[in-house]
């Protein structure tokens, strides 16, 4: 049984890549990902916005009350240095990672700045990692900024960092293109090596009796597999770039929906977080379970076989589709 | 050799060779000998090392007495070991010391010399505390500039080894020790020449070992203690020789020559001037000066005090001394002459009957004393006692620098006599504290003292308010060296960069002719000119001054740096200044900041940059008129309504004009009005609180919270409203013993601090808007004018009295109560000072109060004004500050005091029935005074008590009324922080709750000792990052409450305002009422502990959810009832510690620094918390 593919032209012993999430905030976190069977890691991301508000609290911290009187001139001792405000920690831990474990290890980046997003990136490949993930985690909460704009910011993004590091660069997504078939074909044509669908963004709450808004993320489901399994299967041969299926990977069925729909590699981390890392071992077995019940050979072989390309009704993929369910909804509510 | 140049101060410059030349460094915080501990700490953490290549141990002890015993541990162990202290803390050494010097041990200590407290804390620098230390046998070595310090520092150690003499390494507090110098730094080559390693092989060699065991510390008889004692003459015999040999070496080494009295002058001096320390810098500028013009002055620099060589004294004068005059930094009431002056007397004395002297005529000898406490010490007052010298006869025992118009010490001197080194630049910069200005100064000092040829110096002075703190750098850079110590007289260069000072302060009274000044403006440059008060504008016509003027609070706005100028006027200095071409010194800038702030991150890096590129594009040239325009001039310092003494002498202080105050404007011992806060109308908020009364829900909550009391509330007839302002805002009262009556808040704005927890803890929200609520921050100024007139007109509306018709046990009522604690000096936000205005408005009409050292005593009674106060009727908290080491024994002499006074009114009343007359006799001795009736009732009889018998000459009937008010119940309050409670004053807090006696113990715990800058105690939670605990506090919180819940009699309660007032309230209320000794120990927000202050409340809530700070409450009143006595009034942790503690920077910054340890610490504290969950869940869930 062969369940090794490859992403962006790295080797992966099998397709099922945590990932990126707090499970690789620490090298004994991504030994336990290793030693579970992932065929590669997705380090958590580095976030260029929360290094500078680190940065920026962490000084005004150290500035407030100082020189103010004679007594106290400041309230905490000199630090020769603070890894945790700049990238300094997690290139050291990507560099650890390196050298600590054989699974390709690929950096996740979430830039703010123009400098940022380049600066970073030649960081994390100058500290080792086999590839980097484009964390583009952007909320254009604005009504004066264009759908255009929000496109071409990713797409300089990318030309950017392309331009900087010579590793396999991943662009991680969200789903709200107007087209995003188009998107994906000119990130593809800027040289993206894989595109990863879809991101997850935080979705504040409404605290009732504090009348205040809350952040929360919440751990995604199966169900949230669609979006990304339908969007994979719509563009797998249209483009040459690889895909990774994230969001809504919790079982090995999931893993192969993705495999099918035409993605290289299904990414997952909820499940994880809600389970323990031991949950990579389990769904590995099962999809190599399936596999041998439904005489697979290997997993290239199932790799785009449910694409639009490759299924006997393209349509499926396409609006008939939804007309078609909704019809069925109707009759069952009858 | 080109050596290495440093600008550092006087503490790094000792610290740095005492690092280098020590294995054990034990530390212990106070003011201004800290840094050094401080130092060393951060150096270990970092692991730098020592000259034999290893990384001496430095642990903080419990006190400066825990210190020294420490040192005298590791000195018998044979380690070379040192200490840094000052003050109060080298008194508590001293028993030590002796035994130190009497077992002829080599160790140095070094000493930024301050005042001892007296009438009055100091934290600044004289003399009076090594004066203090004279007799213990040390050797004295006198440094009097940070060259000198680093020097000294380095001959001490040299010495000491060699004479086996302990030696006290002196320089001045602050003026040395905080002065800021382009000094030469001793490599580690150097450094080691002068340590002689066989005589370190000697020291161990001296050490207790049980292979090969000797002993020390025997009791000796009268039969030979005296010849024991005798015997160490030798070592001090050799001393002076051993201390110029390292001199010479010190000398060949650097070129830097030093002897133990240094004389220069004129070579046929007649008059000549004995001192040591910095205030010879000034002396030795003075005299060159005076030479040059002619004069036949010198100076004798005093470096080896003790012991003290009468022959080298003798060495250093001319012979043809006619007059010479001792200068002493101490005062010692009562003696016949100062240390200093006494012993040059002495010496002179001695030679002329012995024949020895060198003097062609026998010298007059004068003594006097200068600057005490920091007083300034200028060339002014050196040349006042070089006139003074030249009279027939001079006057001895005198003063300098003051004007003692009540026993007519002083020197008069001419203010307008300047040295000034004409070259070069000499600038003044008036800031606030929050503002960086100085922290840009600093690194302007280290520009052009590392980047060029020029030498640098800089002092800085600080007011003593936390919050608002106004600060005044005094630079100067030149090409040659600069012994000034003293503040700018003659400035070419003056900054303000608040522009509300023009109106407070004479900010241009030192700048010379044609001096450049450049002003901080909200007003554009074509504007700024019609907005200055007339007399500066006349000043800035008669000075022909050049005029510039920057908007640079809106460049920080722009650059995201909020309301930190400090490198967009640092940018401006040096574009206008000169000193350095303007694009390299942009460049420099730059290169600074990187080097300032680059480990804190690159966003903090670009802001700065930023905000450097946007300075220059918003300075202007003010074109200046040719006459004064403006018609407005600055308003008085206060009202013209403030009493007496506050406008007399409060105002002066206030006005920056205390040094021009005379000896009788003082009182002779310490004793100050109350109720002064109030007229220091400080305006200090640029946001202040807006009440909204339709959202009010009247909880109380904000008055309850404010750390100010700057923002009130009252319940008033309606009738009263008769009269008020326009704008004056009422609801009407929703309070169920007070029907029919309105209600109102008030914000004293320019009392507030716009610290913002009052908005914060407001819960009434609209419910429409949320983001409105009951209270909403908005700008000051627009409101000043208005929200004054409200707040006179609030004060004139009567304050609830506390005639038991309302009970004051809750939240809401006790907003009503007058806080008798207001518009302290404390940081905007403070977290202790709510718990210290709850005491006031529950209990400070009965209330004396014992405060422990430390920012409560400071916020509390650091002069100008005193922010406790009085209600109506007169009275109010009665307040007094001992020591630090000693509040809690302090607090329960007051306690016996009372009792004892009370006792002999109760026994005299019994004695004087007939004169009295049984009903109030009765009634006096009756009353128990539970309640707050009870005790107006007893008000009352004892008024009815003096009345009757007034005017008596009766000894006892006299002897009743000096003692009737200890009839009324008082109320005894020992306050301080957790570095008393858990460290210095341990030892006497656990006496006085063993003790039984009634008082109430309030530690305002901050966790660290936050008036000396955030060092660690044992109330320091594990895993953060203190001063003294760089690396992180590896060892658990002292869980002092449980501690004093095993006496069994004591009231006990642990409490955080922020998660729960009521329970709060309750404790308070419980452990006034129980008549024995109660602890209350409360969470107090700080920012040492690096938050958003605004927020403080919430972090308390955290602190109590995550399980760090369990609410309890244990009541002996309880056990005797037969109930469990401890309560635990929180609930379950809710959080993990992780999401309490990485909120705050002490916690986070080790996550940063330190990753691995930090998780580890967070998992032992965790645990920590955990198992003492179970622990207080176990003692409440007990049965008895």
């Amino acid at each position: 049984m062969d369940l090794s593919t490859t992403y962006m032209g790295l080797r992966l012993k099998n397709p099922l890549v945590p990932s990126a999430s707090p499970l690789s905030q620490t090298l004994d976190g991504i030994r336990r990902l290793e030693d579970a069977g992932a065929g590669a890691v997705v380090m958590y991301s580095l976030f260029e916005e929360q290094i500078d508000l680190e940065s920026l609290s962490l000084n005004a911290s150290l500035d407030h009350g100082t020189y103010s009187t004679a007594e106290a001139l400041s309230y905490f001792p000199e630090m020769t240095s603070y890894n945790g405000v700049g990238p300094e920690g997690y290139l050291e831990l990507v560099h650890r990672a390196k050298t600590s474990v054989d699974i390709p290890v690929i950096g996740s980046l979430n830039g703010i700045s123009p400098g940022g997003w380049v600066e970073y990136a030649r960081l994390i490949e100058e500290a080792g990692a086999d590839a980097l993930e484009l964390n583009v985690y952007f909320i254009p909460a604005s009504p004066f900024i264009s759908g255009k704009s929000v496109e071409e910011r990713y797409v300089e993004i990318l030309r950017d960092v392309k331009r900087t590091v010579s590793i396999p660069v991943a662009m991680k997504l969200s789903p709200y293109f107007s087209s995003l078939g188009n998107m994906a074909r000119r990130l593809t044509d800027e040289g993206a090596d894989a595109l990863v669908l879809f991101n997850r963004f935080y979705q504040p709450d409404i605290d009732l009796e504090a009348l205040e808004v809350t952040p929360r993320l919440a751990l995604s489901q199966s169900h949230e597999l669609r979006l990304p399994l339908c969007w994979v299967a719509i563009l797998y041969g249209e483009l040459l770039a690889d895909f990774a299926i994230t969001s809504g990977v919790h079982t090995h069925r999931d893993v192969l929906k993705s495999l099918m729909a035409g993605a290289k590699v299904a990414m997952m981390a909820s499940e994880l977080l809600r389970h323990g890392v031991g949950r990579i071992t389990e769904v590995l077995r099962a999809v190599e379970g399936w596999m041998e019940e439904h005489e697979y050979v290997s997993v290239n072989q199932m790799i785009g076989s449910m694409s639009r390309t490759n299924v006997a009704d393209p349509s499926a993929f396409e609006r008939a589709n939804y007309m078609k369910m909704l019809a069925s909804y109707r009759a069952a509510a009858r | 050799m080109q050596r290495k140049q440093v600008t550092i101060d006087g503490n790094e410059a000792a610290s740095y060779v005492a690092f280098k030349t020590n294995e054990v460094i034990a530390i212990y915080p106070i003011t201004p000998s800290s840094n050094m501990g401080e130092n060393a700490d951060a150096w270990a953490a970092d692991g730098r090392k020592n000259i034999w290549g290893v990384v001496p141990a430095v642990r903080e002890m419990q006190s400066e007495g825990g210190a020294a015993g420490t040192v005298h541990g590791t000195l018998q162990a044979g380690s070379l070991t040192t200490t840094f202290t000052a003050s109060q803390g080298l008194l508590l050494m001293i028993p030590n010391m002796f035994k130190i010097a009497g077992e002829q041990t080599a160790t140095v200590f070094h000493i930024a010399a301050r005042a001892l407290a007296t009438h009055a804390l100091s934290i600044f620098g004289d003399h009076s505390d090594v004066m203090s230390a004279r007799s213990c046998g040390w050797a004295m070595l006198f440094a009097g500039s940070v060259q000198e310090a680093m020097d000294f520092a380095l001959v001490s150690q040299a010495a000491t080894l060699r004479s086996r003499v302990p030696f006290l390494h002196v320089f001045d507090g602050f003026r040395t020790s905080h002065e800021v110098q382009k000094v030469e730094q001793l490599s580690d080559e150097e450094i080691c020449a002068l340590i002689d390693a066989d005589l370190v092989r000697a020291h161990r060699e001296r050490a207790l070992t049980p292979d090969r065991p000797v002993m020390r510390g025997t009791a000796q008889n009268p039969d030979v203690f005296f010849q024991s004692r005798e015997a160490s003459n030798p070592f001090y015999l050799a001393t002076p020789s051993i201390v110029q040999e390292a001199f010479d070496k010190l000398a060949a080494i650097t070129g830097r020559r030093y002897r133990l009295f240094d004389y220069t002058g004129h070579p046929e001096a007649e008059r000549v001037v004995v001192m040591m320390g910095s205030g010879a810098e000034t002396a030795e500028e003075t005299v060159a000066a005076l030479v040059a013009q002619g004069e036949k002055v010198g100076l004798v620099k005093v470096r080896l005090y003790r012991p003290f060589s009468a022959e080298h004294l003798l060495a250093a004068f001319p012979g043809t001394t006619r007059a010479v005059s001792v200068l002493d930094r101490t005062k010692e009431p009562g003696a016949c002459g100062e240390p200093l002056y006494q012993d040059v007397l002495t010496t002179i004395g001695e030679a002329v009957i012995e024949g020895t002297s060198p003097f062609a005529l026998i010298p007059r000898v004068t003594g006097g004393r200068y600057g005490l406490a920091s007083k300034e010490f200028t060339p002014a007052m050196v040349k006042a006692v070089f006139d003074e010298l030249k009279k027939a006869t001079p006057k001895n025992h005198f003063t300098v620098g003051i004007r003692d118009d009540v026993t007519h010490t002083s020197l008069d001197f001419d203010p307008a006599f300047s040295t000034e080194n004409e070259e070069g630049v000499r600038a003044l910069f008036w800031g606030l504290g929050a503002d960086g200005t100085v922290g840009a100064n600093k690194n302007t000092i280290k520009i052009i003292g590392e980047e060029t040829e020029n030498y640098a110096q800089g002092y800085f002075v600080y007011d003593s308010k936390k919050s608002g703190a106004m600060t005044v750098s005094h630079l100067r850079f030149g090409p040659r060296p600069i012994k000034s110590t003293y503040l700018v007289t003659r400035a070419n260069f003056v900054a303000v960069h608040q522009f509300n000072f023009v109106e407070k302060y004479d900010v241009l009274a030192t700048a010379e002719q044609g001096a450049v000044f450049l002003l901080n403006s909200p007003y554009s440059h074509e504007e700024v000119w019609s907005h200055l008060p007339r007399s500066m504008q006349q000043t800035i016509i008669d000075k022909r001054l050049r005029f510039y003027a920057i908007n640079a609070y809106d460049v920080a706005r722009e650059a995201g740096m909020g309301t930190r100028i400090n490198t967009i006027m640092q940018t401006c200095f040096f574009a206008i200044s000169g000193v350095l071409p303007r694009e390299e010194a942009i460049a420099k800038i730059k290169e600074s900041i990187k080097k300032t702030y680059g480990k804190r991150g690159l966003a903090v890096v670009r802001q700065n940059y930023a905000a450097v590129d946007a300075a220059l594009a918003h300075l202007y040239e003010v074109q200046v008129p040719t006459q004064a325009t403006s018609l407005r001039d600055a308003p008085p310092a206060v009202s013209p309504a403030a009493p007496v003494f506050v406008q007399n002498v409060t105002a002066e202080i206030l006005a920056g004009r205390g040094d021009q105050l005379p000896v009788s404007a003082f009182p002779a011992d310490g004793t100050y009005p109350t109720a002064t806060a109030q007229w220091e109308k400080r305006n200090i908020a640029l946001d202040v609180p807006v009440w909204e009364p339709d959202l009010c829900i009247e909880c109380g909550k904000c008055v309850f919270v404010c750390p100010h009391a700057s923002i009130r509330a009252k319940v008033f007839d309606a009738e009263d409203l008769s009269d008020a302002p326009e704008q004056f805002k009422h609801i009407p009262a929703k309070f169920k013993e007070l029907p029919d009556k309105r209600y109102t808040i008030q914000v004293a704005v320019e009392d507030c601090t716009g610290c913002r927890l009052c908005v914060e803890v407001c819960p009434a929200k609209d419910k429409s808007q949320p983001s409105r609520k009951s209270l909403n921050m908005r700008p000051q100024l627009p409101l000043r004018e208005q929200e004054r007139k409200n707040w006179d007109y609030f004060l004139r509306l009567p304050d609830v009295t506390k005639n038991g018709a309302v009970k004051y046990d809750n939240v809401k009522n006790v907003q009503l109560l007058q806080p008798l604690f207001e518009f302290s000096g404390a940081c905007a936000g403070c977290g202790e000072t709510p718990y210290v205005s709850l005491l006031t408005r529950l209990f400070g009409d009965r209330a004396l109060i014992a405060n422990a050292t430390g920012c409560s005593s400071i916020y509390g009674g650091n002069l100008p004004t005193t922010p406790y106060t009085i209600n109506a009727e007169g009275r109010g908290p009665a307040w007094s500050n001992s020591l630090f080491e000693d509040n809690a024994e302090f607090g329960l002499g007051m306690r016996l005091a009372l009792d004892q006074q009370n006792g002999y009114a109760r026994a005299l009343l019994e004695r004087l029935r007939p004169t009295v007359g049984d009903a109030l006799a009765d009634g006096l001795l009756s009353n128990k005074q539970l309640d707050n009736r009870d005790i107006n009732t007893q008000r009352e009889l004892v008024a009815a008590l003096k009345a009757k018998l007034a005017g008596s000459f009766e000894p006892e009937v006299r002897d009743l009324l000096s003692v009737a008010d200890a009839l009324v119940k008082k109320s005894v309050w020992i306050v301080g922080g957790d570095g008393w409670a858990y460290d210095i004053g341990f030892g006497g807090l656990d006496h006085v709750v063993a003790s039984g006696a009634n008082v109430n113990i309030l530690v305002l715990d901050t966790e660290v000792y936050s008036n000396t800058g955030g060092q660690s105690s044992k109330s320091t939670p594990m895993g953060a990052v203190a001063k003294f605990a760089a690396s992180g506090k590896a060892t658990p919180k002292k869980d002092l409450g449980i501690m004093a819940t095993k006496y069994g009699n004591v009231y006990v309660s642990q409490v955080a305002m922020g998660a729960s007032d009521a329970q709060t309230m309750k404790a308070f209320t419980e452990a006034e009422a129980h008549e024995g000794p109660s602890l209350i120990i409360a969470y107090s927000h700080c920012i040492a502990h690096g938050i958003d202050i605004a927020k403080g409340l919430n972090q308390q809530k955290l602190a109590v959810e995550s399980g760090h700070w369990p609410l309890y409450r244990y009541n002996p009143a309880r056990a005797e009832r037969g109930e469990n006595p401890f309560q635990l009034d929180s609930s379950d942790p809710k959080i993990p510690l992780r999401d309490y503690i990485y909120t705050e920077t002490r916690y986070r910054m080790l996550q940063q620094s330190d990753p691995e340890v930090a998780r580890f610490l967070l998992g032992r504290a965790q645990e920590a918390v955990n198992v003492r969950w179970r622990q207080y869940k176990q003692l409440a869930e007990r049965k008895l």
